[in-house]
């Protein structure tokens, strides 16, 4: 094998539209030849218009683009080596399939029993061969997609572009395709960028997944190290199902989150701020008392190969993948193996909790009822005749199955030494000296720890009343 | 009853429509000078047509120039709408709020600004055939870009996109890939031009070199003449007209039927 150079650098890539709308900023990836690399992110995170810039059809605002050493950030689509698969096929109609194929040959003004070699041998590749003289109306979808790609791969491009190629297909055929489309990857050894919101797509076929989210890259990594090490709260949310908490470190390898102590195998200094990331699959269930937490089971659905559980643990909830059943109302203890437990230093210490929306359409929280208007909250509501509350889509809101998400920075909360007086009561379970300010850490008696910034000095244990001003909380609703 | 109440409303609708021009049609084949009047069987309005030298250079003279009209609204109106499907979203919406404004206007207006425009401002002569070719294309072209515009609309917009991938320079992918799709738009453009070109009056009366006549004006000036041969020459002149159009419309109608069997 040749020594793997980068075949294509993005250096800085930031692209902003005229309505002022940055679709992508300070992009920065390198791929080596040969590899299968795969952008993944919700929809409008900026992996196609990525996409796009490498393709031609976009210029960057800013930065640059490098194929083999040289800039082609500015170099149109037509005169780059580098061939696009789209996301609606972009087959032409007028045209029948050896035509559509031979297309990009012939602006090469390849000889004619050349293309022909290579029309047949590529129809041969994608397997539909003998389909030449069809026209583009009589193919499936399915088929559709393998005139497309095997369209572009006809010009033996440098790099192959996909555009979630496999989007409009069912199920079954789009496993079969990402199958044939990493063997065709492995065949060519042409270099492939896929651009997917699939995850499980991106973990089967990719070399190196690049997660993206709001035009910035979230992580690099190999699928594994995307799935097991999650760089941040977003990409272990969006790569498959995990139960996220925001905790403390209290000592050696030890972790306070979720209302218990757990150990676990992240070396971090004693008092940092720590999001938890626990995969369903990943908690074991144990005696009430014996695991690290105890909770009530509060709904089981059957998936087929596994039950999901959730589990109430004071005002945390878990969510467990098993194959054992339980029911509703059942009391459990749960535990967690040390590494299976992924700790990463948390960037922002925002607390964040849920509250109620009562029967009379009140924020309600610990039993206080707070000072705002649900119809503020949730956009575009309004109160109805009836007594129910409708959305900006004109759909009833549940109130037993929406919840307010909270969330309230730190210096926002005051301590009061009348407990009865805060929103929450508990105890200071921890305090860190940070220079200007006293950063605490309050154990409630929900279970939920808060983190409190203050400028006085408060006494470990201490009970203390958390004073939340409305005016400083901003709310999400969460169905 | 319900059934033939339904027929007879219907039929009364289309004999109101088709019942004006079929008294011409029968008028045109008699010789008598007044419709209305009693006559007998004769072709002689068809010969007179056919053979009178004033009036087949009148005939050749529009038909040209419908034609040429018609090409040059076509390229125009094409290109329009291509270009205000790629611009961006606010340029496109202007384009087109700008191309709704001759085609609701007066054709009057649009004539008499051409012809201050052209012949006063500019000097242009009238004898040059410019103002009118010009008028009539500012008449014609926006209807064009209405007719094409459904069609781009429909087409797959990455396909342009898709072309280039491929290595085609944007005229070649405007050409080979874009263009054949909106063919059918393209077409009809091209047909509606046509027809709108001869039905024009107000443009040509305002732009027309003197010395030229389009079938309407000549027909409006005709029949308030006093040639009476003329006159009922041109009867058998509509008659071939409508004649035409049904033959069009009917094989139009018939080949688009083959077309959904087949």
């Amino acid at each position: 094998m040749e020594t793997k150079e980068n075949i294509i650098e993005l250096k800085h890539i930031g692209k902003s539209f005229d309505d002022g709308f940055a679709a992508v900023s300070d992009f920065n990836l390198e791929v080596k030849r040969g590899e299968f690399v795969t952008f993944l992110g919700p929809s409008g995170c900026g992996k196609t218009t990525t996409l796009r810039m490498i393709a031609g059809f976009e210029i960057p605002s800013e930065g640059e683009i490098l194929l083999n050493g040289q800039s082609i950030t500015e170099l149109p689509p037509h005169k780059r080596p580098i061939n696009t698969v789209f996301q609606r096929y972009a087959l032409f109609p007028h045209m029948n399939i050896y035509e559509n194929i031979a297309f990009g040959l012939k602006q090469k003004k390849t000889p004619k029993e050349e293309i022909d070699r290579r029309v047949t041998k590529v129809l041969d590749l994608v397997d539909l061969e003998g389909f030449e003289q069809r026209s583009v109306s009589t193919l499936s979808g399915g088929q559709q997609q393998r005139i497309a790609i095997a369209r572009a791969l006809v010009n033996e491009p440098q790099i192959l572009l996909l555009d979630e190629p496999l989007g409009a297909l069912d199920l079954k055929m789009r496993k079969e395709m990402q199958l044939e489309l990493k063997s065709m990857h492995e065949k060519l050894g042409i270099t492939f960028i896929y651009v997917t919101h699939d995850q499980e797509e991106a973990l089967t076929m990719s070399d190196k997944i690049v997660v993206m989210s709001e035009g910035k890259i979230q992580q690099i990594g190999t699928p594994e190290d995307i799935y097991n090490e999650p760089k941040n709260a977003f990409v272990a949310d969006f790569i498959g199902e995990s139960n996220i908490f925001n905790g403390i470190m209290t000592g050696k390898l030890k972790a306070r989150f979720c209302g218990g102590e757990f150990a676990c195998v992240d070396d971090i200094e004693e008092g940092t701020h720590i999001t938890a990331v626990v995969r369903p699959e990943d908690v074991i269930f144990t005696e009430p008392g014996k695991g690290t937490i105890d909770g009530t089971v509060t709904s089981v659905i059957f998936k087929g190969m596994h039950y999901e559980i959730t589990v109430q643990s004071g005002k945390n909830e878990m969510v467990i993948q098993t194959v054992n059943s339980a029911a509703p109302g059942d009391k459990v203890g749960m535990k967690v193996e040390p590494n299976n437990i992924h700790i990463m230093i948390a960037e922002d210490h925002t607390n964040v909790f849920n509250a109620d929306i009562n029967k009379a359409f009140h924020l309600e929280y610990n039993g206080t009822v707070l000072d705002t208007s649900v119809t503020r909250i949730i956009k575009g509501s309004k109160r109805m005749e009836d007594g129910t509350l409708i959305d900006g889509h004109g759909e009833v809101v549940d109130i037993d199955r929406t919840k307010i998400q909270i969330s309230i920075r730190p210096e926002d909360i005051d301590m009061t030494d009348n407990a009865e007086e805060g929103l929450v009561q508990g105890y200071i379970s921890n305090l860190i000296y940070k220079g200007d300010h006293y950063s605490y850490v309050i154990h409630s008696d929900l279970g939920q720890d808060f983190i409190v910034d203050d400028e006085d000095l408060w006494n470990m244990n201490d009970t203390v009343g958390l004073i939340m001003p409305v005016e400083k909380m901003k709310f999400a609703v969460k169905r | 009853m319900k059934k033939t109440v339904k027929i007879g409303y219907i039929a009364l609708i289309l004999l109101f429509i088709y019942i004006p021009i079929l008294i011409l049609a029968v008028y045109s084949f008699t010789d008598t000078a007044n419709i209305g009047a009693k006559g007998h069987f004769s072709v002689k309005n068809y010969i007179t047509l056919f053979t009178t030298e004033e009036l087949l250079q009148m005939i050749i003279g529009t038909v040209l120039l419908a034609f040429g009209v018609a090409v040059l609204a076509t390229i125009l109106g094409t290109l329009g709408a291509l270009g205000a499907f790629y611009s961006k979203k606010r340029i496109s919406s202007a384009i087109s709020v700008l191309n709704q404004v001759p085609v609701v206007n007066a054709d009057v207006v649009t004539g008499f600004g051409i012809c201050i425009l052209l012949v006063v401002v500019f000097g242009v002569s009238k004898d040059t055939y410019i103002p009118l070719l010009v008028g009539q294309t500012t008449l014609c072209a926006p209807f064009v870009y209405l007719s094409v515009m459904p069609k781009i609309r429909q087409m797959d917009s990455s396909i342009y996109e898709a072309a280039l991938d491929l290595g085609a320079t944007p005229f070649t992918a405007l050409w080979r890939v874009v263009i054949p799709q909106i063919v059918p738009g393209i077409l009809s453009g091209f047909a509606l031009a046509v027809t709108l070109s001869l039905d024009d009056y107000f443009i040509a009366t305002y732009t027309k070199p003197a010395t030229f006549d389009t079938i309407s004006t000549y027909v409006v000036n005709a029949t308030k003449g006093s040639q009476t041969s003329i006159k009922t020459a041109l009867w058998a002149l509509s008659t071939v007209i409508f004649v035409l159009v049904i033959l069009f419309v009917l094989v139009m109608s018939l080949r688009s039927a083959k077309k959904e069997e087949g």
